[in-house]
């Protein structure tokens, strides 16, 4: 029998430029997420950290260690990102495999917060939005989590069914943030 | 509008789902249909002034809410979890 | 015309342009109205109703005569103001509401009917005969009044909205505005400074005046200058704050790409603002208010203050020799700047005994213009009549007027603040916090001087930057002009001729008038019965003045009259706009399975299943889709075939109360559910109807994997996690999607065996997969899951592999089941076979079915509490007098039978009164060919084997039909257990 061949949700889609934006797919490793039982937060935090380094995220934050990452996704539920969990860490929490459920794309240059202004109604700029910070939130009308992990970076996480939509319309918003750059720097007429 | 989710901050109405009277915490503990369970399913009040409304942060965190706002100001005076006003009644 | 040497954009490159086919030219940027003027262009528009030629009477958005459609083909955009329309080199502007130009409209014929053309006209005229309502008189009024009109066609230009964030918005940039976003910036908190304008300064721009000692013009610049260099500052230009909105929300309209000769594709047309700010600073400034007077509405009369903008900015002004008419100090400044400008001033005619005398203008006081008269072109000549009651005519071709102004308080009454009425400026001022967090400063408020407005802007910052909990460094306002706004209220003068108050909807004096007489004495139905203020403009110009001709013309004063309110937008926003974004694909998310690619190639037309996509058919040759659905079927019943089942809802509940917890959400009981094994559930909503089906797996004591249909996936979640949050809030129950982690395929068919068996690693022993079984397999060594379930009567299984695998898996397995003589199956295909199985799907459990109707009552009845059991025990919800899910065959060999046909017993007429049920689902049959049915019948299990009519009305068929059991095929079971 053939091999069964993986295919990543944005395959055949990215990566795209538009001015000083890039957008790319990532490959983020293993993503399980984590819900701790009753009571079980902070027993649930001394796990992560004795197995990956990365505490449990307080709502609205990421951990973002060198190997793995934790990342707040809802009422009682973040995901971990990098590593296959250890299994220690189902005493304190249920965790489930959702490797394949993300389409998992990093928007980079100074002007994404613009771009996905067009987009996500909530102040994405690095002064309010700083490293670390998490949102779950819309882009139009999907569901997603955005986590700044960099100065000027964003790592947009969607429904992998959702995948060929979320380029689209992050494609367009660059484009149009991009031809208003070229207004205002005096190209002819953007 | 916004409102101010107990676990995200003050988020766009579009991220919200409204869900009809709060008063749905209230569920009777009774199997039998009776004037209680009427009451609780389908009568509701309509006020000018404050009232309690669930709504669920539906595209953020997907907590349930209990918001109490004012139908006539449009002020929203309190967001809380209405997993907390639920324990606050002693439900299961 | 164009004054040599005047004008702030006297250095702006020559354009050409067009107006109605003519080429013109202008200076870029100038606004479409000053570039006309300068040619000399008087009639840039027809009134609505008399088609009475109209020209430009204002400098703003508020503009109600010089209305034009802009561009030609598709996008072309009707409506826009030639006072906001920036010229660009080949811009093509059109006159509306005119044929075949506005010069020359052969629809003024109009005007000479205007007396019986009056308020409330078409009410009394258009009365009967009443089937003309809709064939005749509607689209005849339509077509004679009205104004710029739509392509018709799908508009191809780009549109966006965009949502921003700010502590303090500061909506306007005049004097007022600049001066409270400087105060805001320097003490650093994050301001948006929204200017509709194409340069921030508001009058500042408009005026021959000095701010901090040097040209107001020259202080605005260094003002933008300060504001450009913080970058917690950001500058909005041509940005109209459009709406006010709860909890410090503001919509604003951006015109980004429409002064542009060719701007790249992808720039917007405009974009759609949803700016969110903590605190608010109206200075949105006055609008200059006419008088209504004979003939007010000719080309040649405008706003004093509009003047002043043409002559100042752009340096035109619309003739040769003025008249200057006002009742306050401010309309002096017009004939001053014109006189000096080197216009011939006939005559300053100031209603006011007292009014100062203008230097080297002749000054009649406590004189009146009774009317403007003239031609096609406009104004020749002016009446006045003078304070000794002498009637005088001048020659002129201008006439400007002022007769106050009115503080921009739309806004403040977004949320239902009333402004009030401010005696000693004869004008209407916001309310008191009627827009929680916004504070109106300056000219719209009340406060007309320059200082006043600098003032006001820098303490209503430093009263947001407090709320804010920001200190405001000490800033000293800049020295300014300070005369008083000496008024004498004058709305209206009497005299022989129509005397326009609404421009736009070309509403008079004497409607208004007639109105109080037929005792439309409330403003709201005058408004209603002249149509004034329903305009484009929404009455920026004339509510004011209407309200105080219809106080006089009621004995009452004008706030015993009634108050004037605004609704947004501010300006009218397209529609496009304020859906920007939902064009197209944008309209809702597209969901593809990760087979889509290969069902595409296959050849397979998608079907919309809520946001997903799925395979309708594959069609073999030149295949219609029911002979593609027979094979399919025929393929699952004789072999094997393949469908993808990704798109149904998948949950992992977990957790110690997770088997109580579905105990308590679906009417089944699944505590009772051994792990390793799968149950059919279905769950109710409180109010006792059936929500939703689907099978949950037990994967262990405390993991359960339950799925939904796909149409209700979001549906179910929502209300599992109100059940767990808002009811069971103490249990240890948790929930999470993984919908999008897994592909799952279903293998049916007397094959499905053998073709798992070389399929998954080690095999498949049939043995340790009984019917309603669950368990992990790998495949490759990849880690699966496989469940022996079945939705089409057949052996069958569902196999789910991470979804990274899913493409590969699907083309694994239809491989696989072709050298089997099967393949994969689609959407109707596995309807044909569910139908045959009476297997329910949301076409049967539409919302008003109960589990009685659907045949599983005692489920429910037999349980402790769940959710919609009281409510289910209710009378009325079961019983005979309940339509029952039953099938039905036609007793006509195949005869096609249609859901949503109503069913009928024999011989009884097919009217409402003998309705006894309907045909929910329909579809070919293999197993008895021709085609079968299930649908809901009252009585119905008591009913089978009775004949029935089956009546469509819609595609008018009748059939009949023999009610049947609802499992048609194999009832006892023993294919799919296999």
């Amino acid at each position: 029998m053939a091999e069964l061949r993986a295919t990543t949700p944005c395959a055949g889609l990215l990566p795209l430029r538009a001015g000083a934006m890039w957008l790319e797919e990532v490959d983020p490793g293993r993503i399980t997420s984590l819900m701790p039982g009753p009571g079980q937060a902070g027993a649930l935090d001394a796990a992560l950290h004795a197995a990956h380094g990365v505490g449990w995220p307080d709502p609205g934050t990421a951990h973002l260690g060198d190997g793995a990452a934790v990342i707040w996704t809802g009422m009682d539920q973040a995901m971990l990102v990098g590593p296959a969990p250890e299994p220690a860490l189902a005493e304190a929490a249920a965790l489930t495999d959702q490797s394949d459920a993300w389409a998992v794309v990093d928007l980079s240059g100074e002007d994404g917060p613009e771009a996905l202004a067009r987009l996500v109604p909530v102040d994405l700029r690095a002064h309010v939005f700083a490293e670390g910070a998490t949102a779950r939130t819309l882009l139009g009308h999907m569901s997603v989590s955005i986590t700044r992990t960099g100065p000027e970076r964003l790592r947009i996480m969607a429904f992998r069914s959702m995948a060929g939509t979320l380029v689209h319309e992050l494609q367009t918003a660059m484009e149009r943030v991009a031809a208003r750059r070229g207004l205002e720097t005096g190209a002819p007429d953007g | 509008m916004r409102l101010r989710c107990p676990l995200c901050g003050e988020r766009d109405r579009r991220e919200f789902s409204y869900k009809g009277a709060a008063v749905a915490l209230d569920r009777p503990a009774t199997e039998d249909w009776s004037a209680e369970w009427d009451d609780y399913l389908h009568n509701r009040a309509n006020p000018a002034g404050e009232t309690r409304d669930l709504w669920q942060h539906a595209a953020g965190c997907g907590a349930w809410l209990v918001v109490t706002r004012d139908t006539v100001t449009h002020a929203v005076t309190e967001v809380a979890l209405a997993r907390d006003a639920a324990r606050g009644k002693g439900a299961a | 015309m164009r004054l040599a040497g005047k004008g702030r954009n006297r250095d702006a490159e020559e354009v050409r342009f067009r107006f109605d086919g003519r080429e013109l030219r202008g200076r870029a940027g100038e606004p479409l109205a000053a570039a006309l003027m300068a040619q000399g262009v008087r009639v840039m528009g027809r009134s609505f109703k008399y088609h009475r030629p109209r020209g430009v009477m204002t400098a703003g958005s508020e503009e109600p005569n010089a209305l034009v459609t802009v561009g030609r083909g598709a996008g072309r955009e009707p409506n826009v103001r030639a006072t906001v329309q920036e010229v660009h080199a080949g811009l093509e502007a059109f006159g509306q509401n005119a044929w075949p130009l506005v010069d020359f409209d052969v629809m003024a014929v109009n005007d000479l009917f205007a007396p019986v053309l009056g308020a409330g006209f078409y009410y009394k005229t258009f009365m009967w005969p009443r089937r003309f309502w809709e064939k005749v008189y509607e689209p005849a009024i339509r077509r004679a009044a009205g104004l710029g009109a739509l392509s018709g066609e799908h508009n191809p230009d780009p549109y966006e909205k965009a949502f921003a964030f700010c502590d303090l918005l500061v909506i306007g940039a005049g004097p007022a505005g600049l001066m409270a976003a400087l105060t805001a910036g320097r003490a650093g908190a994050e301001v948006i400074l929204a200017d509709e304008g194409v340069e921030p300064g508001g009058r500042l721009l408009s005026e021959d005046e000095t701010v901090a000692g040097q040209p107001a013009h020259v202080w605005v610049a260094t003002a933008l200058a300060e504001l450009a260099a913080m970058p917690n500052v950001r500058v909005m230009t041509r940005t109209t704050v459009t709406g006010a909105y709860d909890q410090g929300t503001y919509g604003a309209l951006e015109r980004v790409s429409g002064h542009l000769a060719s701007p790249a594709p992808e720039l917007p047309r405009e974009c759609f603002w949803r700016i969110s700010a903590k605190r608010a600073v109206l200075a949105a400034g006055a609008l200059e208010r006419p008088v209504a007077f004979a003939g007010n509405d000719r080309p040649g009369v405008m706003m004093a203050s509009a003047l002043r903008s043409y002559l100042h900015r752009w340096g035109v002004v619309p003739g040769r020799s003025a008249v200057v008419f006002g009742n306050n100090d401010d309309a002096q400044r017009t004939a001053r700047d014109l006189a000096a400008a080197g216009v011939h001033v006939a005559a300053m005619v100031d209603a006011r005994p007292d009014a100062p005398e203008v230097p080297g203008v002749p000054t009649h006081r406590g004189a009146v213009v009774t009317g403007a008269a003239g031609g096609r072109q406009g104004v020749e000549a002016v009446s006045l009549r003078l304070e000794d009651g002498r009637e005088e005519r001048l020659a002129a071709d201008t006439l400007a007027v002022s007769g106050g102004w009115n503080p921009t308080v739309h806004l403040t009454c977004h949320m239902n603040g009333r402004p009030v009425w401010n005696e000693e400026i004869a004008a209407f001022v916001p309310a008191e916090g009627a827009v929680p967090g916004l504070t109106p400063a300056g000219a719209c408020a009340g406060v007309f001087s320059t200082r006043g407005c600098l003032e006001a802007g820098a303490r209503a910052a430093r009263e947001a930057l407090a709320d804010l909990g920001r200190q405001a460094p000490a800033a000293e306002v800049p020295e300014a002009e300070d005369a008083p706004y000496r008024l004498r209220p004058l709305w209206a003068v009497e005299g022989k001729g129509r005397a326009w108050l609404d421009f736009q909807n070309d509403v008079t004096v004497k409607d208004v008038k007639l109105a109080a007489r037929e005792n439309y004495r409330s403003v709201e139905h005058m408004k209603r019965y002249t149509t004034q203020g329903m305009a484009p403009d929404q009455g920026k110009n004339s509510n004011v003045a209407a309200l105080a001709v219809l106080a006089d013309a009621t004995g009452r004063s004008i706030p015993e009259t009634g108050t004037t309110t605004f609704r947004p937008p501010y300006v009218p926003v397209s529609i496009a706009a304020m859906g920007a974004g939902a064009q197209g694909e944008g309209f809702a998310p597209v969901r593809h399975t990760t087979s889509h690619a290969a069902s595409r190639a296959r050849g397979a037309p998608m079907v919309e299943a809520g946001l997903w996509y799925r395979p309708s058919y594959f069609p073999q040759g030149d295949e219609d889709w029911e002979a593609a659905c027979r094979r399919e079927a025929r393929m699952v019943r004789a072999a094997v075939g393949v469908a993808d089942v990704s798109t149904l809802g998948k949950i992992d509940v977990q957790g110690a109360d997770a088997a109580r917890f579905l105990d308590f959400v679906y009417a089944n009981t699944f505590s009772t559910l051994k792990p390793g094994r799968v149950r059919y559930g279905l769950m109710l909503r409180e109010d006792g109807h059936v929500m939703d089906d689907g099978t949950t797996a037990r994967f262990g004591e405390d993991h359960f994997v339950t799925t939904t249909t796909t149409a209700a996936a979001g549906e179910v979640m929502a209300h599992l996690e109100w059940v767990r949050q808002g009811l069971c809030p103490a249990w240890d129950v948790r929930l999470i999607s993984v919908t999008e982690q897994w592909a799952q395929f279903a293998v049916a068919g007397p094959k499905s065996a053998e073709l798992l068996d070389g399929l998954i690693d080690g095999g498949l022993d049939k043995s340790a997969w009984p019917f309603m079984s669950c368990g992990p397999v790998t495949v490759q060594g990849i880690e699966g899951r496989l469940f022996r379930i079945s939705f089409s009567g057949e052996e069958g299984y569902e196999i789910a592999l991470p979804a990274r695998y899913g493409a590969a898996l699907f083309e694994e397995l239809a491989t696989r089941a072709e050298a089997l003589g099967g393949g994969p199956y689609g959407m109707e295909a596995l309807n044909a076979l569910r139908v045959e199985k009476g297997f329910i799907t949301h076409a049967e459990i539409h919302g008003r079915t109960t589990a009685f109707d659907i045949g599983m009552g005692r489920m429910v009845s037999a349980k402790t509490d769940c959710i919609g059991k009281a409510a289910a025990s209710r009378e009325g919800l079961s019983g005979p007098e309940r339509e029952q899910l039953v099938g039905f065959r036609p007793v006509e060999e195949g005869a096609a039978m249609s859901a949503g046909a109503h069913v009928f017993a024999e011989g009884a007429e097919a009217v409402r009164e003998n309705d006894q049920g309907y045909v929910t689902s329909v579809a070919p049959s293999v197993a008895f060919g021709g085609w079968l049915a299930l649908g809901f019948l009252r009585d119905g299990r008591a009913r089978h084997g009775e004949t029935v009519v089956l009546v469509d009305h819609l595609r008018g068929t009748r059939v009949r039909a023999t009610v049947q059991e609802p499992v048609q095929f194999d009832p006892e079971g023993g294919r799919l257990r296999g």
